[in-house]
């Protein structure tokens, strides 16, 4: 009787410990997946705010000098007004195509909507250097000179895939009694997708626009090659890099990193939102 | 159909549809009809020839950049799946509380907000021989002079592609992990079965349409990239991207740099077409 206890106390002292080892270890994988992904974000805040102009270890001391001469930098201002330019018309535009294309492809049937689909998706994993180029081909071959609006058109068509996979994702989940009902009860076409359909993909529609702002205000491929010679943020950023590291870089990208953590918060906020409506 | 709904489908479906047509087809269209061009240096004479692909072909040039496009982005998705995956499997199977696991599924989603461009910059700042690693290896007295080791390398490539596209490995995995029935790992265990076959025979193959889609996403998203080589890279680090932006940029051979692109193109779509074939399969052994 007791040696049988004592058998089965040593099988359960034996089970919590390899218990406690593996958990050691997966809170060791964890969090050096965690450091990885967050050193290099916390270094790049850190070094923004030191005192000298070399980005090396152990830091020299505090400054906001270079937060500063970012406020002076005129240059950097424009750019940063055309950036969110830019970003602003491009999402209102990809999102007033984008939904549209979500809608047909979800509701519509109609020849060609295979080819259709395929086209509209396929920014997703093309490379992004083949829609700027490709574009500039067109503006070039029909004499449209280069511009800001010239990158919208291309950063437009580029996030049409984002706007249409998360619309129509939604629109899937949702019932089509909905709609009929209101066709139904004698509302017109327009009047049910106002105040029926978009209602309900609201948050969808939403997340996909914050979304595609966020992609636009920080895209390189495409409007590397369709701007003229109005630079948007991230070119201004590309093209101060070329000519070296500057404490001056980190301090924007920590100011980067500051709006991107309240644009996140935001969308937990309306998503979890959404899950609470539902 | 009636008149009716025809002219509604008609207003839903032009904007689009046009949209695509003049931004996308025309573009694509044009792209491949310029590939068929002669470069006579400033200019491009309109031709029907083979000559630009012929150049990729026999210039070996061409297809070392190309072979070492695909070895980076090859590695780069290895990467990411060694690091995605146990961090996924950690999320669905061991975290109880849904909080905690919001939490961390955002913390690897999170950066996909913060540029792009700065979280590769900061690799170069970190890897530098002036750089932070370099000199905090110095202050602790591990080195004793700063190495060029760390930058400047395909391992620096490999390193800030990985870190720069790890979510989209992450969120696939996660997807799939997810909707793996708990039930199906109990009968396993209760059949006998210890924790590593039950992961070998039920899990991992249950959640490898994730890890297909995840490494293809990956996959061509570093394939296509061309802001790591230029940063990290170093001098033999150019990658396809680098080429055809410096064909349409600087040696202003357009004819050729769209031939080129029309090869990655290719290769892109083969890359998306075999991995949904994959997925497909993975799907019916489900359902």
């Amino acid at each position: 009787m007791n040696t049988a206890k004592q058998t089965v106390d040593d099988a359960l002292n034996r089970t919590s410990s390899t218990k406690l080892l593996s958990n050691i270890t997966w809170r060791v994988v964890i969090g050096a997946i965690l450091a990885f992904l967050y050193l290099p974000i916390v270094v790049l805040v850190l070094f923004s705010f030191n005192s000298s102009r070399s980005l090396s270890w152990p830091m020299t001391g505090v400054t906001l000098d270079w937060y500063r001469k970012l406020a002076a930098n005129e240059q950097l201002l424009e750019a940063l007004w055309n950036s969110l330019y830019v970003a602003t018309c491009a999402t209102t535009l990809t999102l007033l195509i984008g939904v549209p294309a979500a809608m047909a492809l979800d509701r519509l049937s109609f020849p060609g909507k295979g080819i259709f689909r395929k086209l509209v998706l396929l920014p997703i994993a093309l490379p992004g250097i083949i829609t700027g180029i490709s574009m500039l081909s067109m503006f070039k071959l029909f004499g449209l000179p280069l511009s800001l609006e010239t990158v919208i058109i291309g950063h437009a068509t580029a996030l049409l895939a984002v706007v249409v996979t998360q619309v129509f994702a939604r629109l899937q989940r949702l019932p089509k009694s909905y709609e009929e009902a209101s066709l139904d009860l004698g509302a017109g076409p327009l009047h049910t997708f106002l105040f029926v359909t978009l209602p309900n993909i609201r948050s969808a529609v939403i997340g996909a626009g914050l979304l595609s702002f966020t992609l636009s205000f920080d895209e390189i491929p495409v409007t590397f090659f369709l701007t003229g010679r109005d630079n948007t943020l991230p070119m201004y950023i590309w093209s101060t890099m070329r000519r070296g590291i500057t404490p001056e870089i980190n301090a924007v990208g920590a100011l980067i990193v500051l709006a991107s953590a309240i644009l996140i918060v935001t969308s937990v906020l309306l998503l979890r939102e959404n899950s609470n409506s539902r | 159909m009636t008149l009716g709904t025809r002219i509604r489908t008609g207003l839903v479906l032009s904007p689009p549809l046009l949209w695509t047509i003049v931004f996308m087809f025309v573009p694509y269209t044009i792209l491949l009809v310029y590939s068929f061009w002669r470069a006579q240096f400033p200019l491009f004479v309109p031709d029907f020839q083979l000559g630009n692909y012929r150049t990729l072909i026999t210039d070996p040039q061409y297809l070392n950049v190309l072979l070492r496009t695909l070895k980076i982005a090859g590695l780069v998705s290895i990467s990411a799946v060694i690091l995605a995956y146990p961090y996924a499997y950690f999320l669905v199977f061991k975290v109880r509380r849904p909080g905690v696991r919001l939490a961390l599924y955002m913390a690897v989603v999170a950066p996909l907000w913060v540029s792009y461009l700065l979280r590769a910059y900061t690799w170069k700042t970190i890897l530098g021989t002036q750089g932070i690693l370099n000199s905090f290896l110095i202050s602790t007295g591990v080195l004793d002079e700063p190495s060029s080791v760390f930058l400047y390398n395909h391992t620096a490539m490999v390193l800030t592609l990985t870190y720069v596209f790890i979510p989209f490995m992450v969120m696939p995995i996660y997807a799939a992990l997810e909707k793996i029935p708990p039930s199906l790992i109990e009968a396993s265990r209760d059949l006998g079965e210890g924790a590593f076959a039950t992961f070998r025979k039920v899990t991992l193959p249950l959640s490898l349409t994730g890890v297909i889609a995840g490494f293809t996403m990956t996959f061509c998203l570093s394939f296509g990239d061309f802001i790591a080589p230029f940063l990290v890279g170093g001098p033999d680090g150019a990658m396809v991207a680098n080429v055809i932006a410096s064909q349409f940029g600087a040696a202003l051979n357009w004819p050729l740099g769209s031939a080129l692109a029309l090869v990655m193109l290719v290769l892109v779509l083969g890359i998306i077409s075999v991995s949904d074939r994959f997925e497909r399969l993975g799907h019916g052994r489900l359902e």
